[in-house]
């Protein structure tokens, strides 16, 4: 291995690949777990391993190679017939998959491997071959030997007594050709180790009437001058071993050599490639054709497109960049538009016209920006099958996770920072969620316990969800502990929404006794702050006795937003636009009050709750009247829905969202901030947020959380 | 003396480290997927020898070696089979699918040369 940097680039790219191969093992095993595997998923899951393995060898990884080759053993055995994969069975496989990506992830990062959960695994692994394992592992064992024979010819590094003198009769069968073999390549590589002397015989060769094309009728006989070995000689025989009659025999030294063992054998050689055209193209004689050869070739045809795509890499702060500059150009672009606008330009004219063009272009720029960081959710969703198979072991819960929408696209960022607020999410479900197996069996449900997960794009945010069978959130517990540790008054009267929201509030745990799995001092509040930080929502709905259910509902991107820019208060505020159903104004005919304080406004037959987000802003009092005031429907993931007040509607745009730091108080219902075309800076509101602030779901809580926190 | 090479194997760490081994010392070197891939490969390209792994999706080494050998151009081309798997049987069953020869993974590159040279020169 000459250069060391092309090696290290490989040996990152194996890594790389092995992650695609461990998810392709996971993805086999699941489907043999659950049934829906045919004869090619045995086939998958060994071969995943088979690869791992054989890159790892290629870098002398050791502790992943031994791991890896018993695991594939075991599997060999499930892939021709003589071993069942049972339920255990598959189990204990998915442990050695967890503990091959462990192993992998070591290797990788030059760890320590974790020698002694492997050795636990193995035996299990070895017990289920039996016997019949053992014997064959010793033989595996020693067919993994790297091979001694081989084509080593280092001929330099020998010791060179007298040179040795061998006479090697070679007579080629027909098979050697049809393998591909080529008599004249077998001489030449002789010729290399010394001087030769090469006699054809041709007096098999017959007359041309009775001439089988296909038939070998050389021999040859060759004496070879060279300090080798007898070994070597037969090393380059190693091909057509079993092709041909050979004969290697050493000559006594006291025979004289020949005058004439010349040192220029070889421009003997130079005529030898003809011989294929003496000899007729070597193939197998009177034979027909095989048959099957058009089948594969039509196979070929049927399904070129699932050959792998080609695939670029690219360093993910390179994206970064790229993503960035986009970002840039979308404020340059607002910039330029808002000052075209502003000098009066009619909005006809080529400027305008060019402009409309320049902006489409930045909103496809964007969007294939997006698409370059966009991944499927499937490996954080294989992370969480891991976390759930150890949590439910550790908590003695049979837990079966169902994931759905594996193939939804996210952020790769988002993607990231998701992994802690899932998995603790789903330790809760399974340790929380999910009854213990006798109070199942008590409400009539299976013994198994269903942890689902799923992804989805929704009007341009991506949900996900958490969902548990077990026994609902037990509110009454719930209210008592949030009363008993006084986040809640006593007598506070709550919805049930209301009451399901408390478990998000710092420092809450319901579990009576802290078990290891979740109680390790890490709330939902946390959950949601992380959920925040992305700029998403976590919302709970639970079902007494049916199960309780966690959506997460992200934005796409991090990076920008389609946004309705508005006034209030002579504020210039930005809402996210597919948040925004309509807008209306307010009239006598639509305008109504519940009761004092409390205005609803009809829109199409039903009512909706009205706010001035001046007033829920903090930016001014209440108006006395409403009438002809501007409102935006909004309406949330969770259906609900809200009138906003706003002074004035002034533009749809994207705007590039800038976080707001940790140094900034975190205003409820505001998301960020960003740069208008104008170079001012405007508030991103988040509107589900105002409207559960305004709606009281969390008044009766505030003021505590006020004091928690401060 | 420039051979060219098409290697077949579905780990693409292998197909580099192929791809490694042989470019700095002169070979053109091809390369596909698995034996599907490696039969549509083949039909744009007249390499002087072929490297293909055995356990592959879609088509293996056997099943590969099989189409290759139907093809009449093809019918003496070298074929040198890659394979972590040294059992005895593999290799009859490799040689009776037309194999020409054999290398074990991990390989050492100055083999997979030797070896390539010794059957393609």
């Amino acid at each position: 291995m000459s250069a060391p940097d092309p090696m290290a680039e490989i040996r990152a790219s194996f890594f790389i690949e092995c992650e695609e191969l461990l998810e392709a093992l996971q993805d086999g095993l699941e489907a043999m777990a659950d049934d829906s595997g045919d004869l090619e998923t045995i086939n998958v899951v060994f071969r995943a391993v088979h690869s791992i393995k054989g890159g790892a060898g290629a870098f002398g990884l050791e502790g992943l190679v031994r791991f890896a080759h018993r695991y594939e053993t075991v599997l060999d055995a499930v892939r021709s017939n003589t071993l069942v994969a049972d339920g255990d069975a598959i189990k204990l496989f998915f442990r050695a998959a967890d503990h091959l990506s462990d192993l992998v992830r070591e290797s990788r990062d030059d760890g320590i491997l974790p020698e002694a959960e492997g050795n636990a695994i193995l035996t299990e692994l070895d017990a289920l071959l039996g016997d019949h394992g053992v014997a064959e592992e010793d033989e595996a064992e020693i067919e993994f030997q790297p091979l001694g024979l081989s084509l080593d010819l280092g001929l330099a590094d020998l010791p060179a007594p007298a040179p040795a003198r061998f006479t090697i009769h070679f007579a080629p069968e027909p098979e050697l050709y049809e393998t591909g073999n080529e008599p004249y390549m077998i001489l030449r590589a002789l010729a290399e180790l010394g001087s030769c002397e090469v006699t054809c015989l041709t007096d098999k060769v017959p007359q041309l009437t009775e001439f089988a094309p296909e038939a070998s009728y050389l021999k040859w006989t060759v004496v070879l001058t060279a300090d080798v070995q007898e070994a070597e000689i037969v090393s380059i025989f190693e091909f057509v071993d079993g092709l041909c009659a050979l004969t290697i025999a050493p000559i006594p030294s006291d025979v004289p050599a020949p005058q004439d063992v010349s040192n220029d054998p070889l421009p003997e050689l130079p005529e030898m490639p003809d011989l294929p055209d003496l000899t007729p193209p070597p193939a197998p004689a009177a034979e027909p054709e095989p048959a099957q050869p058009p089948a594969p070739a039509a196979k070929a045809k049927a399904t070129p497109q699932s050959a792998a795509k080609s695939v670029v890499r690219v360093d993910l702060d390179r994206i970064e960049r790229l993503v960035n500059l986009v970002g840039e150009l979308v404020i340059n672009q607002a910039m330029l538009s808002q000052s075209l606008e502003s000098s009066g330009l009619s909005p006809h004219s080529d400027a305008m016209n060019g402009l409309e063009e320049f902006q489409r272009l930045t909103r496809d720029i964007q969007d294939s920006v997006m698409m370059i960081r966009a991944q499927p959710v499937k490996s954080l969703f294989q992370r969480m099958s891991r976390i759930v198979r150890e949590c439910s072991a550790a908590v003695r819960k049979d837990v079966r996770l169902v994931t759905e929408g594996d193939t939804t696209e996210v952020d790769k960022t988002v993607i990231e920072r998701l992994s802690d607020p899932l998995t603790h999410m789903i330790r809760n479900a399974v340790d929380h969620g999910l009854e213990p197996t006798q109070n199942r069996l008590a409400a009539g449900k299976p013994e198994q316990g269903v942890v689902k997960l799923t992804a989805a794009h929704r009007s341009g945010r991506v949900i996900i969800e958490v969902s548990d069978d077990g026994g609902g959130i037990n509110r009454e517990k719930v209210k008592q502990i949030a009363t008993d540790k006084g986040l809640i008054a006593a007598d506070a009267s709550l919805t049930d929404t209301e009451i399901d929201n408390l478990l998000f509030l710092p420092g809450f745990s319901t579990a009576s006794e802290v078990s290891d799995l979740s109680g390790r001092g890490v709330g939902m509040d946390v959950v949601r702050n992380a959920i925040q930080a992305l700029g998403g929502r976590i919302t709970i709905t639970s079902t007494p006795g049916e199960g309780t259910t966690f959506s997460i509902s992200l934005p796409l991107t991090l990076a920008v937003l389609d946004g309705m820019v508005v006034q209030v208060a002579g504020e210039t505020m930005v809402l996210p636009l597919n948040l925004v159903i309509e807008t209306l104004t307010i009239d006598h005919s639509n305008l109504e009050q519940t009761r004092p304080g409390l205005n609803v406004v009809r829109v199409r037959g039903e009512f909706v709750s009205l706010f001035d987000l001046g007033v829920e802003l903090g930016y001014r009092s209440a108006q006395d009247s409403y009438l002809d005031a501007v409102v935006l429907l909004i309406a949330d993931e969770g259906g609900s829905r809200a009138a906003l007040i706003v002074d004035e509607i002034q533009d749809q745009r994207q705007v590039v969202i800038k976080g707001l730091d940790e140094s900034f108080y975190r205003a409820p219902g505001i998301a960020a901030a960003t740069i208008l075309g104008d170079g001012q800076i405007a508030l991103i509101l988040d509107p589900s947020d105002i409207i559960a602030q305004a709606q009281g779901s969390t008044l009766a809580i505030a003021p505590n959380l006020m004091e928690l926190t401060s | 003396m420039s051979l060219n090479i098409l290697a077949v194997d579905d780990s693409r760490t292998m197909r580099d480290m192929i791809r490694l081994a042989l470019e700095p010392a002169g070979f053109t070197v091809t390369t596909a997927d698995d034996g599907v891939h490696g039969v549509e490969v083949l039909s744009g390209i007249a390499p002087d020898a072929i490297i293909t792994d055995i356990n592959m999706p879609r088509m293996d080494g056997f099943g590969f070696i099989d189409a290759v050998r139907g093809q009449h151009k093809h019918r003496a081309t070298p074929i040198l089979v890659l394979t972590t798997e040294a059992a005895p049987e593999l290799k009859a069953r490799a040689r009776s699918a037309g194999a020409t020869g054999w290398i074990v993974k991990p390989f050492d590159p100055a083999k997979l040369i030797k070896a390539l040279q010794m059957v393609a020169g």
